[in-house]
């Protein structure tokens, strides 16, 4: 049913994820909008936001939005229900043929969650002549268990892309509530340490006073000198200001650029010592400026969009 | 002593009735009681009518300024059918959904011929299927005013109606005395019809004591005054305030306009603006605000309907001067009332091409639109289905006037395109569109390589107005065309009132 | 595909198209459309929800439908979920050779 392929199949492991937009999976509405405001990845989901007796509309409405609508160059995420309520399956089933690039797994508590459904994945892709691989995946973390077992889930599956925090529910997990961030503060480390160790994104969770743009500002800062990739949204009106918070300034940037020359001088003159301005150029110093030249330049190509 | 006139030179080219023959016996009575009796109240409207001396065929004008809860313009029509008038000519400022009622005096030939910036409702809907023998003609303000002035449009009688007036006919939009709970704030439309009309007759629930000063309407344009319990709803002329949307759609676009001024180098100390009060044209001020502050720069004026952002803005300081040819909610009203540089301005002023208007000073306005096409052209009168929906206002007038004139829309609307390749009525030609901002995409009027440059320098992506028109079509599918019969119903007028379109009856069949 | 049930599918929100199906005996697909954007895509609606069933296998229905202003995806969606739960079975529209 339906037209043919209007979205990239491939997903893309390594690319610029500061933002993630929620949309409802059984909104056509929003699902038809949500690539005007600028977010680097949509999230379309199937989970939380659809109640029980819609599940089966909404997978229909997604595989045919993901079948027909030209999301440009933006991440396609899809939130699948989790594999154990049964519905988890049949989301794959739909949404792989359909072109999604990243499965987002809820509520991951382990390894094996994440290789049940690479395996799901993986058969779907063949029974269907998409290449094995083709789909990447992303874990939520929602539990205390998850947290402690966020390094065996990072390291679990090839098409992981990123790791993210869901903390509504780790909150209650903990017997707490989500209030100034310091009940967050050693989720977000397990989980950015074990993202880094993998070599994956780490991508953090919603702020959801959406009215309040202050706070959100404050835990965009936050999670950002922490070193986190991105954080999911669920207002499009938040997708501006958090990507202003990971733009480098002007400045860091000229820096960064000096910095690549120097680089480049030193080579062409065969010279082992690097230094700008009489100051020693040691490696983290050539990794973050080439680290933020990247970002700048992803900022560039997605505001062309 | 006339003898003595004929020894002065050049006497005969002096223009002059004689010589001095003594003064008028004066009056000693007390000024108030003189005001209770020597004064232009009439007993009814029917006295009114007969006493400016109305007849079949002729023309009557009424102003918008009480929107969606006018209640003069039903009031004064039915009174004229139970009098027995036919053939009337009806040149209102704009007519609302409330005037729904004019569809009867339609079909009983009370009202023959109507003139009027918009039409909205069942009125517009019955006069799309055919209703009215002779079209509608639908002019700008500035067009209106223009019109009215050289005479093209002659009106006999302006029935205005006004929330307050003394017994002289000093007439207002509020009271700075004692405010009734009807208020419109400014009332430049109906200062141009009181202006030229033959006989003027003020509609007004509240008579107060002269001098009404402020006044919009000064006495000596003034004849009648009828005092009636019911001018109007005020729940329908204004509403509290107009509040931002929340809209995330229209924050986009409103956002990408405001950056879209900026980038084209018209956001600097001492500009001028105007603003629209739909969702997207409205929050582009909130926008705007936020750079003016970081900017720490200032607006010098801000024109045309003005609403409580405007006026809050101007009293924080932010904007100089207001000039306000429509007040659209009641913060703006209120603002009216007490903010000394807060101006009432008429129609001719606001934007009359036969002369140096307000809309000539503008540095950009935010426009609205039903429909743009490929040429640029912008319809705000008809419906994607035919039907008269709409208002010109001071569409063409501002963006011919401004420097940047930007038009704001969804891509689609309910799956409808808004960027098609041939706009159902043009409006505003495209000759004085200069940007088109979308949630989809920015285009720019090839008429203005420069700002086009300036954006993209800026970083913004412009696409071609083709381009858009493109994706609209790829999202909704391209619709069936709306079949029309060759009967006119409407001739839309420029706003240098030559004929730039023509509205054609909708063909159901 | 046989039709045991009547069943609704979709919402009458903006964007979006309420398509409720009964099961008929004989007669066709009777089609009986409302839309916010009759005249420009009237025709079009009706000719997805008819294609839509045609492809489910779908021979006789009453089916109503009151659109929003959906896109083609959603009616075809929306359809395509009223029809399954008519059928009482779970939507496999996506299985290979299908």
């Amino acid at each position: 049913m339906g037209g043919g392929q209007v979205n990239d199949k491939r997903y893309v492991k390594d690319r610029l994820r500061r933002s993630m937009m929620f949309v409802p999976g059984n909104n056509p509405g929003m699902i038809a909008d949500s690539r005007i405001y600028g977010a680097d990845s949509i999230m379309f989901d199937l989970e939380d936001s659809v109640s029980l007796a819609e599940k089966d509309a909404a997978r229909l409405l997604v595989y045919q939005a993901l079948k027909t609508l030209d999301f440009g160059k933006k991440e396609i995420v899809v939130r699948v229900n989790d594999l154990g309520s049964g519905l988890g399956v049949r989301d794959l089933e739909a949404i792989i043929p359909a072109g999604v690039h990243v499965v987002r797994l809820p509520k991951t508590d382990g390894p094996q969650d994440v290789a049940d459904c690479e395996r799901e994945i993986a058969r779907i892709e063949q029974a269907h002549g998409i290449p094995v691989g083709a789909t990447g995946m992303m874990a939520a973390i929602e539990s205390a268990n998850g947290v402690f077992n966020a390094r065996e889930i990072a390291h679990a599956s090839d098409r992981l892309i990123g790791i993210a925090l869901g903390a509504e529910d780790y909150v209650t997990d903990l017997k707490t509530v989500r209030s100034d961030g310091t009940e967050l503060f050693f989720a977000r480390s397990m989980i950015l340490h074990a993202a880094r160790a993998a070599g994956i994104a780490a991508l953090d969770t919603v702020y959801s006073d959406v009215n309040n743009e202050e706070g959100f500002l404050a835990e965009v800062e936050l999670i950002h000198k922490l070193g986190f990739d991105g954080k999911s949204v669920i207002n499009p009106r938040q997708i501006e200001p958090l990507h202003r918070a990971f733009i480098p300034s002007e400045r860091d940037l000229r820096k960064a650029y000096d910095v690549i020359a120097a680089i480049e001088e030193a080579n062409a003159r065969g010279s082992g010592v690097i230094s700008l301005n009489g100051k020693m150029i040691d490696r983290p110093i050539v990794l973050r400026a080439q680290r933020l030249i990247a970002l700048a330049e992803a900022d560039r190509i997605a505001r062309e969009e | 002593m006339n003898e003595l006139l004929n020894t002065i030179p050049h006497i005969d080219r002096i223009t002059h009735r004689g010589a001095f023959s003594g003064a008028a016996p004066k009056r000693t009575e007390t000024f108030r009681a003189r005001s209770g009796k020597d004064n232009k109240v009439l007993p009814s409207l029917e006295e009114a009518v007969r006493a400016a001396g109305l007849r079949d065929g002729m023309t009557i004008s009424f102003h918008h300024h009480f929107r969606g809860g006018d209640h003069v313009v039903n009031q004064v029509l039915d009174t004229l059918a139970d009098m027995g008038f036919r053939d009337l000519t009806l040149a209102a400022s704009s007519l609302a959904d409330v005037h729904t009622p004019l569809i009867r005096h339609i079909q009983n030939g009370v009202v023959t011929h109507i003139e009027t910036s918009g039409l909205r409702g069942q009125l517009a809907e019955e006069i799309s299927r055919g209703l009215l023998e002779c079209p509608v003609v639908f002019r700008s303000h500035g067009g209106r005013a223009a019109a009215i002035c050289s005479g093209e449009v002659h009106i006999n009688v302006a029935f205005l109606g006004a929330p307050s007036c003394d017994p002289y006919g000093n007439a207002n939009g509020y009271s700075r005395d004692d405010d009734t709970s009807i208020a419109c704030g400014s009332m430049g439309y109906a200062r141009t019809d009181a202006k030229y009309a033959d006989k003027v007759i003020i509609l007004t629930n509240n008579l107060v004591r002269y001098p009404n000063a402020p006044w919009a309407i000064p006495e000596y344009d003034v004849d009648y005054i009828v005092v009636t319990d019911d001018i109007g709803d005020p729940a329908g002329i204004m509403s509290g305030a107009t509040r931002y949307t929340k809209n995330p759609k229209e924050l986009l676009i409103a956002q990408t306009a405001a950056n879209v001024i900026d980038a084209a180098g018209y956001l600097y100390d001492g500009f001028s603006m105007q603003m629209g009060s739909g969702g997207a044209s409205l929050a582009v001020a909130r926008f705007l605000r936020q750079m003016m502050q970081k900017k720490n720069i200032r607006c010098r004026f801000a024109l045309g309907g003005i609403t409580g952002q405007i006026t809050a803005m101007h009293e924080e300081g932010m904007i100089d001067r207001i000039l306000d040819v429509q007040s659209f909610d009641l913060d703006a009203a209120l603002s009216l009332k007490k903010n000394r540089f807060h101006h009432q301005i008429d129609a001719t002023y606001y934007a009359s091409f036969l002369f140096a208007a307000a809309v000539d000073q503008l540095d950009f306005v935010i426009l609205s639109a039903l429909e743009i096409d490929t040429d640029f052209n912008v319809n705000v009168l008809t419906g994607s289905d035919g039907v008269i929906r709409g208002a010109i206002g001071g569409h063409p007038d501002t963006a011919a006037g401004a420097s940047l004139s930007v038009v704001v829309a969804p891509l689609t609307r309910g799956r409808i395109p808004t960027v098609i390749d041939r706009v159902n009525t043009i409006v505003t030609p495209g000759a004085v569109v200069d940007v088109v901002v979308t949630d989809q995409g920015i285009a720019v009027n090839p008429r203005r390589p420069e700002v086009a440059e300036r954006l993209e320098q800026a970083g913004m992506r412009v696409n071609t107005i083709q381009q858009l028109k493109d994706r609209a079509e790829a999202l909704a599918g391209r619709p069936d065309p709306i079949r029309y019969k060759d009967r006119v119903v409407g001739v839309v007028m420029y706003r240098d009132n030559t004929v730039i379109d023509v509205i054609r009856q909708i063909d159901e069949s | 595909m046989e039709l045991k049930k009547t069943a609704v599918a979709g919402t009458m929100e903006s964007s979006d198209i309420m398509v409720t199906v009964e099961p008929r005996e004989h007669g066709g697909i009777v089609l009986e459309l409302t839309s916010s954007v009759m005249k420009q895509y009237g025709r079009r609606i009706e000719q997805v929800i008819r294609e839509t069933a045609a492809e489910l296998g779908v021979e006789h229905a009453l089916i109503r439908a009151v659109d929003k202003g959906a896109l083609d995806c959603t009616v075809r969606a929306r359809a395509a979920a009223a029809l399954f739960r008519a059928a009482g079975q779970e939507n496999h529209i996506w299985e290979v050779g299908k």
